[in-house]
């Protein structure tokens, strides 16, 4: 937990020296405390207050990146457990699971298929991130050739198993990628923490319950391994959401350092069905876990669960916005029709792809509402009839049309009357409420 | 040596207040069973620090006529039943509904305007095909909703229906309806903590006890600003057990309506190929919209496929059990 003002106050040397910059060692405390100075600027300050310092400034929860190069996942470093409060910064890796038991063409097939997969959403591209490698057959050698065929997909990896020797047999394929070995527990914790440090990889924990996952979590640390996951042995709706909190809360509210690691949630173990399964990871995406391993591959469910991931983790202190202005489709000419809607990128997005999809040439105007969608926008005053008149005026629309005709959502038609009154000479019509019907509308549009 | 695990307790002072919608024969109504929302003293589904009494509960969403622009697959999912608000709610009903939600149209299936006759006879058919209670929306026009509310709270009169939605902008008359006959009301204001809140006084001023209203931040569908209502949800429940008397209302959204006016779950054809399967992907996308709704603290849900429904049944279930 973040030291106060006048708990780093206390570590000082109370000379009021001045050296730092400032007129006290109480107002260099308080910049402390608000990180808006550096410890260094303090010429006097002991190691002990140094150590100190830096350990109440070490991240709650630790951040563990597995893969590398540009497709490698890095969760962890929360800090906070109500997006909220701030935001969730590392989105949850969204791994699939192969196993050695199956066929190395079906191994290869399904690795290909999550390396490829990719779906857009509001102009970004929504990726899986891996693939889980069980050792389900026991053997070291079909376990190394599942790993050594699946590394070719440049994902970063999980390698599953609880023999030390068959996780030696496939790190000596994977290495230099930085899998996540799963799983240290009660029995062969030593050997694959020898593993862990020698492969520098990442060293999954997995206990039933949270004090023996504290126990192993301090023998493994003593063995000297320090980028942890977490595996409390919860798998279903109710437990995982439970067990998830209290390590949560744990880490975050009484910097408690033995929990303070991602997590990691196995869905499918206890779900009946893949749509299950599927509702279970939507809960673990908003609900603190670090890496969620589905069993299956399947666009339908990734796609929503993509998109959730997407949501949850989307910062709450900056809505996602595009860039105010006219916006063309198609070719447009001087008689196209002219819509106006919001710069709120869901806003937007929603807009310009059923425009683009209707192939009628279009000219969008898309007005500064400060990130908020249409209803949301009118009803904080962002996208009224001022605003809108605005943008018309400000933009340069009126030389590029040849008409005065103005397509305004269906959901602010209210607007229609007091708009006519600010742009004179314009005619104000009222388009679908829902973007979906815009071809449709814009099909029958007339100049 | 390991560290003893002391699991963090959270200590709230509120407690979300208890609602019941319909009335039995005794309590003057017709209904078969009341439903009773809210009474949470902790966060959603939290059993280890506080009283969860009573489960989150789905209502299905009918229409009084067929909903010619609903996607195909919904018309498909309730073929046989949807031309007839009876026979649908009757259909709800054995798909799992602890609710039905009957929307009112601007017109009828002839295409000629609805009138307060018209519906309080489908009302009244709707109440005698279903004995669950029932809430009724309006068509979301200011004149026709006062209108046709105020038939449809003389025709319920004494069966504790939830009449929707109030908003800033019209709430005067539907509660002047819920109260001279005995209903409540659903308080709807546009994803703000403090436009909730103001809402809620406002028609509690009018007389409106508090126990007969639910507050329904809206919400985006997934993909479509549900992070929003997302997290004006968990702010008003965390406000609610914090003490804030004016925000302890049960929960009420509708995630069937967004999910299913999403692309995503709507159409089918001229689609990118990384959506995968049109029916699964649409079935997921209004799933999943409601699900998280549910852990950000919704107390009833409304709902459009009877497959989703039944999702979503089974992980209330098992979010419900301790330890399940």
């Amino acid at each position: 937990m973040a030291l106060t003002g006048l708990d780093i106050y206390k570590l000082l040397p109370k000379t009021n020296c001045k050296e730092c910059g400032y007129p006290t060692c109480l107002a260099f405390a308080m910049k402390l405390a608000a990180k808006q100075a550096e410890l260094a600027a303090c010429p006097y300050v002991t190691e002990e207050a140094k150590a100190k310092l830096a350990a109440a400034a070490a991240p709650p929860i630790r951040l563990v990146t597995i893969g590398r190069g540009e497709r490698k996942v890095e969760v962890g470093n929360e800090t906070v457990l109500f997006r909220h409060d701030k935001t969730f910064f590392h989105p949850p890796g969204l791994m699939v699971r192969v196993k050695d038991t199956q066929s190395i063409d079906m191994i290869e097939k399904r690795a290909r298929e999550v390396a490829d997969y990719s779906v857009e959403y509001v102009g970004l591209e929504l990726r899986l991130d891996g693939l889980a490698v069980e050792n389900a057959s026991g053997e070291a050698s079909a376990f190394a050739s599942a790993v050594e065929r699946v590394k070719e997909t440049g994902l970063p990896l999980i390698l599953i198993s609880s023999d030390p020797r068959a996780m030696e047999a496939a790190l000596a394929k994977s290495d230099g990628t930085s899998p996540l070995i799963y799983a240290a527990d009660e029995e062969n914790w030593e050997a694959m923490s020898e593993l862990a440090k020698r492969h520098q990889a990442p060293l999954a924990i997995r206990a039933s319950g949270l004090e023996p996952l504290v126990e192993l979590v301090e023998k493994v640390r003593g063995a000297g391994v320090e980028d942890l996951v977490l595996d409390p042995g919860c798998r279903g709706y109710n437990d995982c959401l439970v067990t998830f909190t209290h390590i949560r809360r744990l880490a975050l509210q009484k910097n408690f350092k033995p929990l303070g690691f991602p997590l990691i949630a196995f869905p499918g173990e206890g779900a009946n069905s893949p749509e299950e399964e599927a509702i279970l990871a939507g809960q673990h995406i908003a609900k603190y876990a670090g890496f969620v391993v589905m069993e299956d591959f399947d666009p339908a469910l990734a796609y929503p669960l993509l998109t959730l991931r997407q949501n949850i983790y989307t910062d709450p202190r900056e809505p996602i916005q595009v860039t105010p202005g006219i916006y063309e489709f198609g070719e447009p000419v001087p008689d196209s029709p002219l819509l106006i809607t919001t710069n709120f990128s869901i806003t937007y997005f929603s807009v310009a792809n059923e425009v683009e999809g209707s192939g009628i040439p279009s000219w969008l105007l898309v007005a500064d509402s400060e990130g908020m969608s249409v209803l949301t926008g009118w009803a904080a005053g962002k996208f009224d009839a001022d605003k809108i008149a605005k943008t018309v005026k400000t933009t340069g629309i009126e030389e590029k049309v040849s008409h005065r005709k103005l397509t305004i959502p269906g959901a602010v038609a209210v607007l229609s009357g007091e708009l006519e009154d600010e742009l004179p000479g314009w005619e104000i019509l009222v388009g679908p409420r829902e973007a979906v019907d815009l071809p449709a509308y814009l099909k029958i549009w007339k100049p | 040596m390991a560290e003893k695990v002391e699991i963090p307790v959270q200590k709230w002072s509120g407690r979300v207040r208890e609602v019941t919608l319909g009335a039995t024969r005794e309590e003057g109504g017709t209904r078969a069973r009341t439903v009773t929302l809210g009474g949470e003293t902790t966060l959603p589904f939290l059993h280890f620090e506080g009283k969860l009494s009573h489960p989150p509960r789905i209502a299905i969403e009918i229409q009084d006529k067929k909903p010619e622009a609903w996607s195909p697959l919904l018309l498909k999912a309730w073929e046989g039943a949807i031309d007839d608000p009876a026979a649908w709610a009757k259909k709800a009903e054995e798909r799992g509904a602890d609710l039905i939600l009957l929307r009112l149209s601007l017109d009828d299936a002839q295409g000629e305007e609805n009138t307060p006759e018209k519906v309080k006879s489908t009302v009244r058919k709707v109440l005698s095909a279903t004995g669950l209670p029932l809430l009724v929306f309006g068509p979301g026009q200011v004149d026709k909703d006062n209108e046709l509310l105020v038939a449809v709270a003389e025709e319920a009169a004494g069966e504790r229906v939830v009449l929707g939605v109030c908003e800033d902008k019209n709430y005067r008359t539907i509660v002047a309806a819920a109260l001279a006959h005995g209903h409540l009301v659903d308080s709807r204001t546009p994803m703000d903590v403090n436009l909730a809140k103001q809402l809620i006084i406002l028609i509690h001023d009018m007389g409106l006890p508090l126990d007969r209203l639910l507050m329904d931040p809206s919400t985006g569908a997934l993909g479509y600003g549900i992070e929003y209502g997302y997290s004006v949800m968990e702010r008003l429940r965390l406000a609610a057990l914090q003490g804030d008397t004016m925000t302890q209302q049960p929960i009420l959204v509708t995630p069937g309506e967004e999910a299913w006016r999403a692309k995503e779950a709507k159409v089918g054809e001229g689609v990118p190929e990384p959506w995968g399967d049109w029916e699964e992907r649409a079935i997921m996308w209004e799933t999943m919209t409601t699900t998280a709704l549910i852990e950000a603290g919704a107390d009833v849900v409304v709902m459009r496929h009877p497959e989703s429904v039944r999702l979503v049944k089974e992980a209330i279930d098992k979010l419900w059990m301790k330890g399940g």
